[in-house]
């Protein structure tokens, strides 16, 4: 496997570090890496699952608004910061692995590298207390 | 390849009897070509010997900056043919989101602390901002990507059609988090080392002091071997001594880690004046 280019690596570094559940995307929307408080939403590890395409985690939260109805992927923050290389915030439902359904609000921001490198996104997951 | 070391030092120019088989001048290393291609790795202290030691009929060289803290810039006015006309020198350097190479090099050639600018030098100066894709110099093929450092640093992967070396002199790469030293991919700096002939590698602390200057941008000397072994290097030059440490110090430094590590690569310390011919 070629090696990440270092903004990703020191975004990863700083993932591992905080309490808040990060997601880390590469340009092609694969999800690269996700941390420790953001295996307890997924219910799984990344030592588990490694690497997981766009199409598997979009929708594996579940994710939906307000009145229950699903939430496309392309309306997701990660997925925006991720094609419109905006930053997007957006508050919303998801069904965990574990049956429970959590109220979020989640940031998304893509990453630039040095000379204007697209380097994928972030998103940090906040869970609102019920 | 010809690959010269003039300064081994890092941080600090540390001149005095106690550190003179090492050497006290700050970082430069020449890269000299088969076919001629002169390339100098950083430009501190040690700099102003290799300027002395080059023909006054050389025409081009091509200096790569891997960043510009001070100990790889100080010897750049006191490169000899930077005051000659008619000599084609390309200078090489991170890029920076403000202002351009030639302009962040200006704040320091330039008074108070220089009396001379950079538009004083009789050379014909060319400068070009990296990281970009691979580029073609003189005979060589060379990568630059940034790596772990404070301010944008980059490291190189100088390769010929005989051989490759890899200068990496100020480099953290275990500040990259718990994966160090058993996932390359998550690695800072390893595909410019991977299977590389020569790594010359940053293994400035002791564990002792690594402990206590972590996220300073360099490498303990365990580190640094764990890094030449996940990059399956064939020959490996510790070097960017702490100004602290004198001969005996590091002669303990590395004895010690050889002991211990049982590298399977070969490990020559870099010292000032050390030349090694690289191939395959």
């Amino acid at each position: 496997m070629s090696q990440q280019e270092i903004e990703v690596i020191l975004s990863r570094h700083l993932a591992e570090c905080l309490a808040m559940p990060i997601f880390i995307v590469n340009p092609d929307g694969d999800l690269i890496f996700y941390n420790e408080p953001a295996e307890a939403i997924l219910g799984q590890s990344y030592t588990e699952t490694g690497t997981m395409p766009a199409r598997e985690w979009a929708t594996i939260f579940n994710p939906m608004d307000g009145e229950g109805k699903s939430i496309a992927p392309e309306d997701l923050p990660l997925v925006i910061a991720l094609s419109k290389r905006h930053p997007a915030h957006k508050l919303f439902w998801i069904l965990g692995r574990d049956g429970v359904t959590r109220e979020i609000e989640v940031t998304a921001f893509p990453l630039i590298g040095q000379a204007d490198r697209f380097l994928g996104a972030l998103a940090i997951f906040w869970e609102n207390p019920k | 390849m010809k690959v010269t070391f003039w300064g081994t030092r890092g941080s600090l120019a540390s001149p005095g009897t106690d550190t003179a088989r090492y050497g006290g001048n700050t970082s430069c290393v020449s890269v000299q070509g088969d076919e001629g291609t002169l390339i100098v790795l950083d430009a501190g202290t040690g700099i102003r010997t290799l300027g002395q030691s080059l023909p006054l009929t050389l025409k081009r060289v091509h200096i790569l900056l891997t960043h510009l803290h001070m100990d790889h810039i100080q010897g750049l006015p006191f490169f000899a043919p930077l005051r000659r006309s008619g000599v084609e020198i390309h200078i090489w350097g991170p890029a920076s989101t403000t202002l351009g190479l030639d302009a962040r090099l200006q704040k320091y050639l330039s008074p108070p602390l220089f009396p001379v600018s950079v538009r004083e030098l009789a050379a014909d100066l060319h400068f070009h901002e990296l990281p970009s894709s691979a580029m073609e110099i003189g005979e060589f093929r060379v990568n630059a990507q940034l790596i772990i450092h404070p301010n944008p640093t980059i490291g190189y992967r100088i390769q010929s059609q005989k051989a490759t070396v890899t200068y990496l002199p100020d480099h953290e790469p275990a500040l990259g988090g718990r994966t160090f030293g058993t996932d390359n991919s998550w690695t800072s700096g390893y595909r410019l080392a991977e299977g590389t002939d020569l790594l010359i590698h940053d293994s400035q602390y002791t564990e002792d002091e690594y402990r206590n200057r972590l996220g300073f941008g360099h490498s303990s000397i365990h580190h640094a071997f764990q890094f030449a072994k996940l990059c399956e290097v064939k020959h490996f030059a510790p070097f960017h001594h702490d100004p602290t440490h004198n001969d005996d110090t590091l002669d303990n430094m590395f004895e010690h880690t050889i002991r211990n590590i049982q590298p399977s690569y070969k490990v020559t310390p870099s010292r000032e004046g050390l030349a090694i011919d690289v191939t395959h």
